[in-house]
């Protein structure tokens, strides 16, 4: 038994940790060492047991997270396997009776009723196995990095042949402690030293071994192998059990990588994947697995949510260009690339696309990630994929390179459609290793009667359409779901608010939108830009682009607009003709507003409000905003027809509360046309997606109010609320105020110090260029004095405010809060 | 309410006497020197190392508020002990003669203090066991005695004001001014450090509200509370704006922060060899002026029931007039 001095040098508890003398079905007595950590009764809270298995070589400790985070509610129990950790050496031991000495030691503490179960790695196989075993007595699993078969296609994990092959095996599991001490260094979040000094304490000789080479010589790599028929056994039992399962996953893991968890996914009835990106095999002691599990435990007591679901499509995706296939007027026109076609070249062209697709193995459900760089071929790719019913993955490179690679991979994609550079780095740089690679050359050459021959079902309403990425200004980017139905809605929704028509001619200056141009039915043109950073569209290339198609209507992002302003020299008669300008995806300044209605005297300028999630939210034009006047933050409009939105305290928990008019809080939408959810991100979505009143609502993650006059007005990030002793404070309507200071480009405001107690810290460009620094004491003055009666402890310049790539817009601002705490320690110097 | 205040030679103190005096408390003042005590509180000369003295003081009070002390780095820890640790032993046992129910003890921050940054800090258990420090290790250990004497009978609570200033203060304010206008003022580090300090009208209001929230059973009871504006400055603003309400330039030299601390810690050993006086600088100064320094100001809210009156801007305002007062 480790010693409480040990076992608190840990950071574990000596009080969780004891011996348990066990009656094993094998007719011994073994003694097993468990840490237990008792419950403390808590009001609201459902009393729950969690047994947490650990796999090889482990102990434990390696549930030492989740003992110290998990809700005091809730016991935990973490035994160390027999042969394993503190627990009786019996010599190896093999899985049929690992599943069984989870019944007996469950029976000798007398826990009674079902338990939750949280394993990883050979955990997870005997967690399954007691789940099939005793399914009345498991109240749900959490699986995490680990597997019960090899998946379809592919070879055990190498690493774990290797230990096991001949002549190697015993060196690296038992006479050396090279499987021990290399574990914590397998990739992923790295370990502290206490922590892989504690992982090996158990294991410090070869004697105390045994166990772990035992339970490597238990992985059968042949179908001879006693234990090959038990897991055999368990696995086909797997799809009865009626229990939540859910899904942890570390995917930087090099043994049980992603595919297991694919592998798993396929295996349960009630099964939800949430995949870390930057986490790996030891994911439960990497991360802080403790959320997920509360996340499981009261989503399982909570049941199932409404699915967001929109009953009919109405009009298909493609119908339009179907509709005008035989037409001679312009469809889609590409100024960088100087190439343009009619409505009967594009629908012959989609139909060829889709036709080559499917004779390349492409089906219904496959998701396609859709490489190509904005062109005619990218807005035809789509669509082909759409009209056989694959599910198109369209990654921006507005993400970053790395963005885009862990977008790309997170998706699981089976194939890759791009430019031979592009599908090669798909491959080279491990996006999609196995995806199969599709040049977009090599979808040319099929005419469009065999797509009529191969006589596909189109998708229907509840099909999913497509997987498109949030910007990752906050975090990595997330993969965001949409059906076709989602998408049909999305499409007449703008139609409706925008008063599109089929006389409208549309120029993008953003890839993702110029898709929506052929579902409307509207001629669409490509502004000649470089998509990777927005600010580089001038004001002559997007009135070349206007003047191609003769536009009526404009889309480009906040930065893409401030670059053609500040471009905009000669005459731009193209330009000043459309009817219809709008810009969306980061707020748009009211200034570059009036400034763009000298451009285009006659357009109805308009701010789209939403989030990739669910678009648009609401809307408004400079004429509105400007008879709004000013007010607390940023007037977004009036929600859209069809969009309802409420204002949800911030401090409820899971559970929506409405607060009243006026006041500020978290803003969250229904509509038909928000997307499923998120992708592979289960936790994030039980979070972000809460029933009210019967139906599905998406939290949106930014705070504000709605007025009086039913105007939305937006205050910031929920995340980026400085919680001050005299409660939260939203950063927007500071940074508007500050805004309004002579000699101030732009401002954030930040909290610094511990939640409760911050303190709000100001940090501004200025016109003026100055290094990073405390601001004059004129100019912090009239800072202060605007932000009033808002104590600000500290007004700091700065030359560039940390923004993200896509928008070039959205301010980090939890990224400079720790920045600027670190500035104000003093003791960074 | 008839309370017995110690230590009412110093600006805070004597501006508590006065304070409670105003409101129509009878106050009795013990410290060593005669002092200018404002109508109605009656002046006792007397030295709280002398038991017999704070007994007879205490006796008919209803409440102590208890706030002499030895301050700065000159002297033996004999010295410091005996006024700082001695002293409030006594008023605990002259509290207790006289079946006083209230006791306010006056601390400081520095009890608890270890010299890296405190941000948004709570009034953490004081320390013992420092070396050379004698002010700090003379409080800590005072306070521990004191709220250890919080029982059923007599409430005790510390209060730890920080860094108070205005008009008519010696230390802070009269030390900068001075420096500055003698072109010798000296910034610890760039004087980025975020620092909270307590304009002295409300660190008055804070131990007035402290004496009439303790009694036994009060939430605050034994406890400690740090006392300031909770309105956190950088250094440099701080210094910049008390230089400005004294219409003296602020034309500081940086001077690294490390280099601030080993200097002080040198200073204030060799300092009473060569020179009298309190010397320049000092390891805490530097310290204090070198790290963040701000507080949870919610226990003082919650559990006393006390905010700040006047915000950092209107004490500089305070400041300027009080300056343009002794000028003219």
């Amino acid at each position: 038994m480790p010693s409480a001095a040990d076992l608190a040098a840990f950071g574990l508890d000596p009080s969780w940790s004891r011996m348990v003398q066990v009656p094993g079905h094998d007719g011994a007595t073994h003694r097993w060492h468990v840490l237990d950590r008792p419950a403390e009764g808590a009001e609201g809270v459902a009393a729950a047991t969690v047994v947490c298995l650990h796999g090889n070589p482990t102990w434990s400790f390696l549930w030492s997270r989740l003992l110290h985070e998990l809700h005091p509610a809730y016991r935990v129990i973490a035994p160390d396997q027999l042969s394993m950790g503190w627990s009786d050496r019996v010599g190896a031991r093999r899985y049929v009776d690992r599943v069984a000495d989870v019944h007996d030691l469950l029976a000798a503490l007398g826990v009674a009723g079902p338990v939750w179960l949280v394993a990883q790695d050979w955990g997870g196989a005997i967690a399954m196995g007691h789940a099939v075993a005793h399914p009345q007595q498991v109240a749900g699993l959490v699986l995490s990095n680990t597997g019960i078969a090899v998946p379809e296609g592919r070879h055990a994990p190498w690493l774990i042949r290797l230990a096991a092959s001949h002549g190697v095996h015993r060196l690296v599991t038992r006479s050396t402690p090279l499987f021990v001490r290399g574990t914590p260094f397998l990739p992923g979040r790295p370990l502290t030293r206490v922590q892989r000094r504690a992982l090996a304490a158990p294991y410090r000789t070869a004697g105390r071994r045994d166990g772990v080479a035992g339970f490597v010589a238990d992985v059968p790599f042949g179908d001879l192998h006693v234990t090959k028929s038990a897991l055999d056994r368990v696995a086909a039992a797997l799809p009865s059990l009626r229990v939540p399962v859910r899904l942890v996953w570390g995917s930087r893991d090099p043994v049980f990588n992603d595919d297991f968890a694919d592998d798993l996914h396929g295996r349960f009835a009630d099964v939800q994947l949430h995949r870390i990106a930057d986490a790996g095999h030891l994911c439960v002691l990497e991360t802080s697995i403790a959320p997920f599990v509360e996340a499981a435990i009261a989503g399982a007591a909570s049941g199932p949510t409404p699915a967001a679901r929109v009953a009919d499509v109405g009009e298909s995706l493609w119908s339009r260009i179907e509709a005008a296939a035989d037409s001679s007027s312009l469809a889609v026109s590409d100024a960088a690339a100087d190439e343009a076609v009619n409505g009967a070249e594009f629908a012959e062209r989609v139909a060829g696309f889709a036709a080559s697709l499917h004779a390349r193995g492409v089906r219904r459900g496959d998701r396609v990630a859709v490489l190509v760089p904005p062109g005619i071929d990218l807005i035809a790719v789509v669509y082909a994929c759409w009209r056989i019913g694959a599910v198109t993955v369209v990654a921006d490179r507005g993400l970053g390179l790395g963005g885009l690679g862990r977008a790309v991979r997170s998706a699981r994609v089976k194939f890759v459609v791009g430019p031979k550079r592009a599908v090669a780095a798909a491959r080279t740089l491990r996006w999609a290793p196995k995806a199969t690679a599709i040049t977009v050359g090599s979808l040319r050459g099929n005419d469009a009667p065999r797509l009529r021959e191969l006589a596909i079902d189109a998708p229907t309403a509840d099909d999913p359409a497509a997987v498109v990425f949030t910007s990752g200004a906050t975090g990595p980017a997330k993969g965001v779901r949409y059906t076709h139905g989602q998408l049909c809605a999305q499409r007449d929704a703008l139609r409706a608010l925008y008063g599109i028509t089929d006389g409208d001619r549309f120029v993008a200056a953003f890839a993702p939108f110029a898709v929506f141009g052929p579902a409307l039915g509207i001629a669409t043109g490509l502004a000649d830009m470089d998509v990777t950073a927005p600010a580089t569209l001038t004001a002559a290339a997007l009135d070349e682009a206007c003047r191609r198609i003769d536009a009526t209507m404009v889309f480009a992002s906040p930065a893409a607009l401030a670059n053609v302003l500040a471009t905009a020299s000669g005459p731009l008669p193209s330009l000043a003709k459309v009817r219809l300008v709008m810009s969306a995806g980061a707020p748009v300044p009211i200034e570059t507003l009036r400034r763009l209605a000298d451009l285009c005297p006659l357009a109805e300028l308009c701010t789209p409000y939403g989030m990739t999630e669910v678009l648009p939210v609401a809307d408004t034009t400079l004429t509105r905003r400007a008879a709004v006047g000013a007010g607390r933050g940023v007037c977004v409009g009036e929600p859209v027809p069809g969009c309802d939105v409420l204002i949800a305290s911030t401090d409820a928990g899971a559970r929506l509360q409405e607060l009243p008019v006026g006041d500020t809080g978290e803003v969250v939408v229904h509509t038909p046309w928000m997307s499923s959810g998120y992708d592979g991100l289960w936790h994030t979505q039980q979070l972000a997606r809460p029933t009210h009143e019967g139906r599905t609502w998406h939290r949106t993650g930014d705070v504000g109010h709605l007025d009086t006059a039913g105007h939305l007005w937006i205050e910031g990030r929920v995340v980026h609320l400085i919680h001050t002793p005299m409660g939260p404070v939203t950063p927007v309507p500071l940074e508007v105020a500050a805004e309004a200071v002579a000699g101030v480009q732009r401002a954030a405001a930040v909290g610094i110090g511990p939640r409760g107690v911050q303190q709000v810290v100001i940090v501004i460009e200025t016109t003026a260029d100055r290094a990073d620094g405390p601001a004059a004491p004129e100019l912090a003055a009239a800072v202060r004095a605007a932000a009033a009666p808002q104590p600000v402890a500290a007004v700091w310049t700065t030359r560039q405010l940390p923004v993200d790539i896509r928008h070039n817009a959205k301010i980090d601002r939890s990224a400079l809060g720790r920045m600027m705490e670190r500035r104000l320690s003093g003791s960074s110097r | 309410m008839k309370v017995l205040v110690t230590g009412g030679g110093s600006m805070l103190l004597g501006g508590v006497a006065a304070a409670l005096a105003a409101r129509g408390d009878e106050v009795v003042c013990l410290q060593r020197r005669p002092i200018h005590v404002p109508d109605g509180v009656r002046q006792v000369q007397g030295d709280v190392r002398q038991p017999d003295a704070v007994r007879s003081a205490a006796e008919g009070c209803d409440a102590i508020l208890h706030g002499a002390a030895r301050v700065g780095v000159l002297g033996t820890w004999d010295d410091f002990r005996s006024v700082n640790v001695d002293g409030t032993s006594n008023v605990l046992a002259a509290a207790r003669a006289a079946g006083v129910s209230r006791v306010v003890h006056v601390s400081t921050p520095s009890v608890a203090h270890s010299g890296h940054s405190l941000v948004g800090a709570g009034a953490d258990a004081a320390v013992t066991g420092r070396k050379g420090a004698f002010y700090a290790e003379s409080k800590a250990l005072a306070e521990l005695l004191a709220l250890a004497a919080n029982s059923p009978e007599l409430a005790v609570v510390a209060i730890r004001p920080h860094l108070v200033w205005g008009p008519g203060d010696t230390q802070l304010v009269g030390r900068i001014v001075e420096r500055a206008a003698a072109g010798r003022l000296v910034m610890v580090g760039d004087g980025s450090a975020l620092v909270d300090t307590t304009y002295i009208d409300n660190a008055v209001s804070a131990h007035v509200a402290a004496l009439d929230a303790v009694r036994p059973g009060a939430v605050c009871a034994g406890s400690a509370y740090v006392v300031a504006n909770g309105e956190p400055r950088t250094v440099r603003e701080l210094v910049e704006g008390i230089c400005r309400a004294a219409g003296v330039p602020f034309a500081p030299r940086e001077v690294p922060a490390g280099l601030a601390v080993r200097v002080g810690g040198l200073v204030e050993r060799l300092w009473p060899r060569f020179r009298d006086g309190e010397p320049p600088i000092t390891r805490f100064v530097a310290e204090q002026l070198g790290t963040a320094h701000w507080f949870d100001p919610r226990p003082m809210r919650d559990d006393i029931g006390w905010r700040p009156h006047v915000t950092l801007d209107e004490g500089f305002e305070l400041l300027r007039q009080s300056f343009a007062r002794s000028a003219a």
